[in-house]
């Protein structure tokens, strides 16, 4: 059902944990839909130099946490930003369609955490370009 | 290298064939495979085997041999049953008693019929998932023509009060019909002395071939075909009979039903320690259904904090095969249908493992489980951030 890919990044995840005095968090989903995501970012010189995450949910939404933090090590808070959903979900080459939003989720959890850090440091917070219309509602995601 | 190992706890799921059970199948596939309609003599050598194995599946539930109707599986005999029963009673009324807890083979042909103009109230259960018979006799009306209520639930195990609730069907002259898939072997059955009017069975959940099952109908039933075309099963189900699989039925239910008692002592004392182990190691575990009224070989466990599918996942790495309500891998997004209405709050829902021991499984299975899931539990929890938030001690409340 997973490709090789979910399946090493969620028997291996990398970046499992919290960061200590995180610059930003975002926390996204809910218990009830059986997926919670957590993602801790260290800012420095708007740089992206660490990323962590803590998850309650199945295979897939750990393996995308664990990709979407691998994807944004490294990267301007910008080119963070624009990690797609679909970019994360390529780079585990594939998620099951019942399964896309785990990779939704760990989009949103990075675009909340990159906010939290910019309304902490005054800054206006980045409006989503692209808002997750419901489009995958007709697969029954979770409305709670 | 050695060979991984599979321990296989999901015999709620399926059961493997018992050898002797496919060997006594074998012969009707290479030398008499005649048809039994046929008048030949190799064609008399199946249709007296389709004798024998229908003698052993009424001998088993206490019924005639003449109330036996062999089918494909459980689902078409839930189906039969169901929609037979309604349609051709449909004059003396339209109204169809089930429960929110049953095997989505009645439930879903429920839905069906309710398209079709019958209306059905779906029964609550109380935390353990028991059915309560004096909610059952109020819910009766002057248009109730059926009652469906299975005999133990597939998911946490509990057992209804069978013959209590057929004693209130037949008080009010309702047929009463039991999904039995789950019990065959687990219970001694007696459909005269339990007022059991239709009753359901498939032969893969007891060590039998899949593709195969029965449907007991009480003599003097009222009840509409649901296959039609051929003169088989006495004009009731049409269809060349499955001669392996019915014989591989009849064998499997002799044997399972040789010696319950002495089965379920086995099975059940696996299952126990396994209760006993992971509750007493894990904590902000719960058992599901009822601690007494349950299964011999069924442990339905919710773990706090955590989902279940990846449970499954890391399990499964170990080569232990088990199920989950969880959602996320039912093909829907909602957790089952039976851990909701026992009253589990959804979030602890999507936390839940089912593990089903049987023959395939000793003592060592037991061990090994009991080693591995405290540590897969306690991986998941440390990434969990609902287990970061309720600490170490009490519940996370949403």
């Amino acid at each position: 059902m997973y490709s090789e890919t979910v399946m090493d990044h969620f028997k291996n995840p990398r970046n499992v944990g919290e960061i200590e005095n995180p610059d930003g968090v975002g926390e996204v989903g809910n218990p009830v839909c059986g997926d919670i995501m957590k993602i801790f970012l260290k800012i420095e010189n708007n740089v992206v130099v660490d990323a962590k995450f803590k998850t309650f949910g199945c295979g897939a939404a750990i393996a995308s946490s664990s990709m979407a933090t691998e994807l944004v090590r490294g990267k301007t808070l910008e080119e963070a930003w624009e990690l797609s959903n679909k970019a994360v979900a390529e780079a585990l080459d594939g998620l099951p369609p019942i399964k896309m939003h785990c990779s939704i989720l760990a989009e949103e959890g990075i675009h909340k955490a990159i906010n939290d850090y910019r309304v902490k440091r005054g800054l206006e917070a980045w409006v989503e370009k692209n808002p997750h219309s419901h489009e995958h509602d007709e697969e029954g995601t979770c409305q709670h | 290298m050695e060979e991984k190992r599979t321990i296989y706890m999901d015999h709620s799921a399926t059961t493997y064939t018992r050898k002797e059970v496919l060997e006594t199948m074998i012969p009707y596939f290479t030398e008499h495979f005649g048809n039994p309609s046929s008048l030949y003599g190799i064609a008399r050598a199946s249709k007296k085997a389709i004798d024998v194995a229908r003698v052993q599946t009424a001998k088993a539930l206490g019924a005639d041999p003449g109330e036996i109707y062999f089918t494909s599986g459980g689902s078409e005999s839930d189906n039969w049953a169901i929609k037979g029963v309604a349609l051709a009673n449909r004059k003396r009324g339209n109204h169809i008693i089930t429960t929110q807890i049953e095997h989505h083979a009645v439930l879903h042909t429920c839905l069906f019929l309710e398209k079709e103009g019958f209306e059905v109230t779906y029964l609550p259960v109380d935390q353990y998932g028991l059915v309560d018979p004096s909610v059952l006799e109020k819910a009766i009306t002057e248009k109730t023509i059926l009652i469906s209520i299975m005999y133990a639930n597939n998911e946490i195990g509990t057992i209804e009060p069978i013959a209590e609730l057929g004693d209130i069907a037949r008080k009010h002259k309702v047929y009463f019909h039991t999904d039995a898939v789950q019990v065959i072997g687990n219970i001694p059955l007696d459909v005269k002395a339990q007022n059991i009017d239709l009753l359901s069975l498939s032969a893969h959940k007891f060590y039998g071939p899949k593709g195969v099952g029965a449907l007991y109908i009480k003599k003097g039933v009222r009840i509409e075909n649901l296959i039609h075309g051929g003169g088989q099963e006495r004009r009731r189900r049409a269809g060349t009979e499955n001669i392996a699989g019915i014989v591989g039925l009849g064998k499997a239910i002799e044997m399972v039903t040789a010696d319950i008692p002495g089965h379920n002592a086995k099975i059940r004392s696996m299952r126990d320690r396994l209760i006993k182990g992971v509750l007493e190691t894990i904590p902000n575990t719960r058992l599901n259904g009822h601690p007494e009224k349950r299964l011999p070989g069924n442990f339905n466990v919710s773990f706090e904090f955590i989902e279940g599918e990846s449970m499954l996942l890391w399990l499964d790495d170990e080569g232990i095969c088990a199920s989950t309500g969880s959602a996320c891998t039912s093909g829907s997004l909602e957790p089952s249908h039976v851990l909701l209405a026992t009253g589990l709050p959804v979030e602890i829902s999507h936390g839940s493992l089912r593990l089903t021991v049987g023959d395939a499984n000793t003592e060592k299975d037991v061990d090994f489980v009991l080693e591995v899931l405290p540590k897969i539990v306690k991986k998941l929890r440390d990434m969990s951030p609902l287990y970061q938030k309720s600490g170490t001690e009490g519940g996370y409340n949403v």
